[in-house]
């Protein structure tokens, strides 16, 4: 009960800093929809190619803008050693890394559903199985969230943090951008019986990594 | 002890050699292809090997009461020969692939999986890199070791069943698969030995090269701190 409170106290910390920041919205949102329109200077958009790929090059996009997410969940404990003043409130570890996750996972979430919106509007993307969607988004956004927030604090306070989090985060998320793939392609394509064993993979790496922060995280937080 | 691995890996390369380029036979569908086979065998077992005994250092290490900075050294030299076996089963695969398929690359389910575990556990040496002080930096490796070693199945199980969904497996056609007996049988098992000879003994030298350079950059602080310390009056030593 007590972790619940606590991770509900830094998730709302870092979800305060974000509504008057707006980094998510102001910076991450439109990097975001500029990647999906370039992908289209890429990939000719009369060819119908653009329409049958969305999916992967939805959750792509995704991926690239959830390392700016992790980054800046993390940047904005560097300032005034934020860090160590929420060390020193003696919050649990494991609520820490709770309440990262979910702040990191909402801010991911609210990306998604524009970012699809921009995905639907721009690539002519019809949606059949909105039911597939709706079980997979959350599942591979709480699976990059873990993860990302894993490394995020792995990475935090290293001088080379920029460049190593994209390295050590992307080739871990192999598998959910796989699964949320051909999840969202059998979604698409009314075909929801494709999809699904790919959602119960999702769910399963969310489920897993959340754990392994959960128990991993109190170690890393109180090091250095 | 560690000559002695040495002289035993130089002999088993050598033996490797004399039999992997003359002593066995031909393959008869694949031909002279098939001797690469004797490279991309042990290269890809040691691959997985090197990265097991990265885990459990890092388990070790994580756990308190076996922690030691011995654990972190093995780690970290483990690793980085499992990303040379890693890259050498990529290249000796793809060269292989070529004549045999046709293709340097193929999207199949091994594949893949190989060139994923490569980046994984580079992300992993260059998190290494980063200098910090011992503890700390070690417990900080351990876990991305962890995180990273069990992705592997994640991602096997994810990208076979990717690779099988959407198509049969066409690049592992049985009537291309050697079979393998006789001497081709004994030259493998030979190239097995002699990679983990190799192995082990580059292992034990990495580990070394560990501690001297651990020990090396003690000394060029304990000299920094003198050399600032030193024309302090009252602070002769």
């Amino acid at each position: 009960m007590r972790l619940w409170r606590e991770a509900s106290l830094v998730a709302g910390k870092d979800l305060r800093i974000e509504a008057r920041s707006r980094i998510a919205l102001g910076q991450i949102l439109p990097f975001g929809i500029i990647v999906v329109i370039l992908f289209a200077f890429a990939l000719d958009p009369d060819s119908g190619l653009l329409t049958r790929v969305a999916p992967g090059l939805f959750w792509v996009t995704v991926l690239l803008a959830a390392l700016l997410a992790v980054g800046r969940a993390f940047a904005v404990e560097e300032k005034s050693n934020a860090r160590d003043g929420l060390r020193l409130t003696g919050l649990d570890g494991s609520a820490v890394f709770l309440g990262k996750m979910a702040a990191i996972a909402a801010e991911l979430l609210f990306l998604e559903i524009l970012l699809g919106t921009a995905v639907v509007i721009l690539y002519g993307v019809e949606v059949n199985g909105l039911l597939v969607l709706l079980a997979a988004a959350p599942a591979a956004t709480l699976g990059i969230a873990s993860t990302g927030t894993l490394y995020g604090v792995l990475a935090a306070g290293l001088r080379s943090r920029e460049t190593l989090l994209p390295l050590l985060l992307l080739p871990v998320l192999a598998p959910v951008l796989l699964g949320a793939t051909r999840a969202f392609e059998g979604g698409l394509e009314g075909a929801p019986s494709d999809a699904w064993p790919w959602v119960g993979l999702l769910w399963i790496f969310a489920t897993f990594y959340t754990a392994f922060g959960v128990l991993a995280f109190g170690t890393l937080w109180e090091n250095d | 002890m560690g000559r002695v691995i040495g002289v035993g890996a130089v002999i088993g390369v050598v033996a490797l050699c004399l039999f992997g380029l003359w002593g066995a036979p031909p393959d008869d569908r694949q031909g002279e292809a098939m001797r690469l086979l004797y490279l991309h065998v042990p290269s890809a077992w040691l691959a997985y090997f090197a990265f097991l005994v990265t885990a459990i250092a890092s388990a070790l290490f994580l756990w308190p009461r076996t922690r030691s900075i011995v654990w972190d050294r093995v780690a970290g030299a483990s690793a980085e020969l499992g990303v040379i076996f890693t890259g050498l089963t990529l290249v000796v695969g793809s060269l292989w692939g070529r004549p045999i398929w046709g293709v340097w690359w193929a999207w199949d389910a091994r594949l893949v999986t190989t060139a994923v575990l490569f980046f994984l556990y580079l992300g992993y040496l260059a998190l290494r890199r980063v200098p910090g002080e011992p503890v700390a930096s070690g417990k900080r490796n351990a876990i991305a070791a962890l995180i990273a070693f069990v992705d592997v199945p994640i991602v096997h199980f994810s990208v076979e069943w990717w690779r099988t969904l959407h198509q049969k497996a066409t690049v592992f056609n049985p009537e291309l698969s050697a079979r393998i007996e006789g001497v081709q049988a004994l030259t493998l098992w030979i190239a097995v030995l002699a990679f983990t000879l190799v192995y082990v003994y580059l292992l034990d030298r990495r580990y070394r090269l560990a501690v001297i350079d651990d020990a090396l950059a003690g000394q060029a602080l304990a000299r920094a701190i003198r050399t600032r310390t030193g024309g302090n009056p009252g602070e002769t030593t």
